[in-house]
């Protein structure tokens, strides 16, 4: 308790060095946390994956499409309890600035597979009664002030022209991992519209999702798959949900090595400067280490001295860090929720948070540590006065 | 007639050698000295800078290692003890007082006489009875609570004096205790210093400058250049 009581009065003897690095620290924890989110956020779809969903695409490329034939072909297939099929549609919402996921799909079997939307009963009834109707997330319904009945026009991308909808329901995530920024419609409004502006584009489909009965019956069921439609006019390649959205992220595995990187420059820098401070206190307390050591005190009293300071002021910088990462998470993942439609700090982020202000704290310690035991008490006693 | 007690030598010095290594050169800083300390012996260690005086103070009190020959302290032969045993030797029968106090700045003059008493088994309780009494020796018992910050040079220095007692040690070790004091709260000190020898029967070693402060000693050493004179010089 003694040996606490002078480990948190010599932690405050430097107040403003103290402040500063515990600043420091402040910041390079958050920094650290923000980024560590941002590489979470990035990851998000593929955490929140189904293991018995499997996305089957056409096999030369996702932009290619496959036919809505194939639909019951599959359906047959041993494994396989349902099917549902969709559309990215990239369509923007008055301008391109207004980017979100927006879907062409199956309703009724798109819902079902995908149980963690949770729709209200009459609201999913009006979707399905209504053609022209749209189904948004919580998010991006709050974002744009949509209501159910709002009328919305999407200008199409792939799919020229203007279209209508009518918002008829308003989904809820299940959880905090499920994208509440997406936009789902009736595939066959899509398709009637193709069909009478564009025939050669009608009965056409982006992705078929399919739901086998069990996590273990996706390998052989993908496998069938791809057998089936072998030799075909449009070969499919079929994977796991997880393996789909993995294969979006490694496109983009560079930026995020690159964030990754950026987080580890952060801790190091700032170990650096709590090693900095760290030497500064060992060297101006040389004297009295060697005052305790006359005394009687051994290495792990010192030591622990040392140690104990550097945790004190590292975990109290990193405890503010931390409490600061939450609402800092919040604003930015508002901001940035076209991008990362799940910005959430995850407990994962915390506990390295925590390994890392540790590792700092032990770090900038061993130096001080090793240099105060290791002085002679005679040259140490020199020091002072 | 002299208490026979006295003559007994607590300190056996023998045959000592202490050099320093500058560079390449070896710089001899005690030669062959052979010196008994009695008990309940204030002793003085007069010399010019560089004579040896704070070596050989060092070497005594176990902070030190010499080159050759012994110490024996209270029939412990501590040039044979390893660096740990030397620091639990010290622990419980050195008491360091030094010119500058030393004190720890954040803890109070309660906290910091307490600081020695950690390293022993004592409980809270005791161990606040043993910081009361040595405050009380050094007639602090109204300053406990007070900073080293916001107390005088010679209050400063009866704060360590009574870290330097509170475990009960048999030796004192005092390098320029009045050093860094106004004359009058110097008096006070080696006051202090020589009611610890007569009234507690501790054995002091004080090495200082000042002739003033040397006449307060029962006997008095001279070293020059590393070598200590032949016959002592007594005062009392």
């Amino acid at each position: 308790m003694y040996i606490l009581k002078l480990i948190l009065r010599n932690s405050f003897r430097h107040r403003l060095r103290t402040f500063l690095t515990v600043l420091g620290i402040t910041i390079a924890i958050l920094a650290f946390g923000l980024l560590r989110t941002v590489i979470s956020a990035w990851y998000a779809g593929v955490e929140a994956s189904s293991a018995s969903r499997l996305v089957s695409r056409n096999a030369i490329s996702l932009i290619f499409p496959l036919p809505i034939s194939y639909k019951e072909k599959i359906r047959q297939i041993e494994g396989v309890k349902m099917v549902s099929y969709g559309n990215w549609f990239g369509g923007v919402y008055i301008d391109e600035k207004n980017f979100f996921a927006n879907y062409a799909v199956e309703g009724k079997t798109y819902l079902e597979l995908y149980s963690e939307f949770i729709l209200p009963p009459d609201q999913k009834a009006a979707f399905f009664r209504d053609r022209k109707a749209c189904v948004v997330g919580r998010k991006l319904s709050a974002k744009y002030g949509w209501k159910p009945g709002d009328s919305i026009t999407l200008k199409g991308t792939i799919f020229p022209g203007n279209w209508d909808f009518v918002l008829r329901g308003i989904y809820k995530g299940r959880d905090q991992a499920v994208d509440e920024t997406a936009f789902f419609f009736h595939w066959d409004y899509l398709n009637e519209t193709m069909k009478k502006t564009i025939p050669r584009r009608a009965d056409q489909v982006g992705f078929y999702m399919i739901g086998v009965e069990r996590p273990n019956l996706a390998a052989p069921v993908s496998a069938e798959i791809d057998k089936t439609f072998k030799n075909s006019l449009a070969e499919t390649l079929t994977e796991t949900e997880k393996a789909f959205q993995l294969s979006f992220v490694s496109m983009t595995e560079a930026i995020v090595i690159a964030i990754q990187l950026v987080s580890f420059v952060v801790i190091f820098i700032i170990m650096a400067v709590m090693a900095n401070t760290m030497a500064m206190t060992a060297r101006e307390r040389i004297g009295e280490y060697a005052i305790f050591k006359t005394m009687g005190f051994g290495v792990w009293h010192i030591t622990g001295m040392i140690f104990g300071e550097s945790m004190c002021i590292t975990m109290i910088g990193c405890a503010i860090g931390i409490i600061l990462t939450f609402p800092a998470a919040k604003a930015f993942g508002a901001e940035l929720s076209t991008f990362f439609p799940i910005f959430i700090v995850e407990d994962k982020t915390i506990g390295l948070d925590i390994l890392a202000s540790l590792v700092i704290a032990v770090v900038a310690a061993i130096f001080p540590a090793w240099r105060a035991v290791n002085i002679r008490i005679a040259d140490g006693l020199r020091r002072i006065g | 007639m002299e208490n026979p007690a006295r003559q007994i030598p607590v300190v056996e010095i023998r045959n000592l050698f202490k050099s320093y290594r500058r560079g390449n050169q070896i710089l001899p800083v005690l030669e062959d000295i052979n010196m008994d300390i009695a008990r309940s012996e204030f002793l003085a260690l007069m010399g010019p800078s560089g004579s040896g005086k704070t070596t050989l103070l060092n070497l005594i009190a176990g902070i030190d290692k010499a080159d050759r020959g012994t110490i024996v302290i209270g029939g412990v032969d501590i040039t044979s003890l390893s660096e740990t045993e030397l620091a639990h030797w010290r622990a419980s029968n050195v008491g360091f007082i030094f010119q500058f106090y030393n004190l720890i700045p954040v803890l109070s003059a309660f906290e910091n006489v307490e600081l020695p008493l950690l390293l022993t088994n004592l409980s809270k309780k005791q161990r606040r009875d043993h910081v009361k009494m040595a405050l009380h020796v050094v007639n602090l018992s109204d300053r406990s609570e007070h900073n080293p910050g916001q107390l005088s040079g010679g209050q400063q220095q009866r704060v360590a004096i009574a870290r330097a007692i509170v475990t009960d040690p048999s030796i004192l070790v005092a390098d320029e205790p009045t050093g860094d004091l106004d004359r009058v709260s110097a008096e006070e000190i080696l006051e202090l210093m020589e009611r610890l020898v007569h009234e507690l029967g501790k054995t002091i070693i004080m090495v200082t400058h000042d002739p003033r402060a040397a006449q307060k000693a029962h006997l008095i050493r001279h070293l020059d250049k590393g070598v200590l004179n032949v016959h002592p010089e007594a005062y009392t």
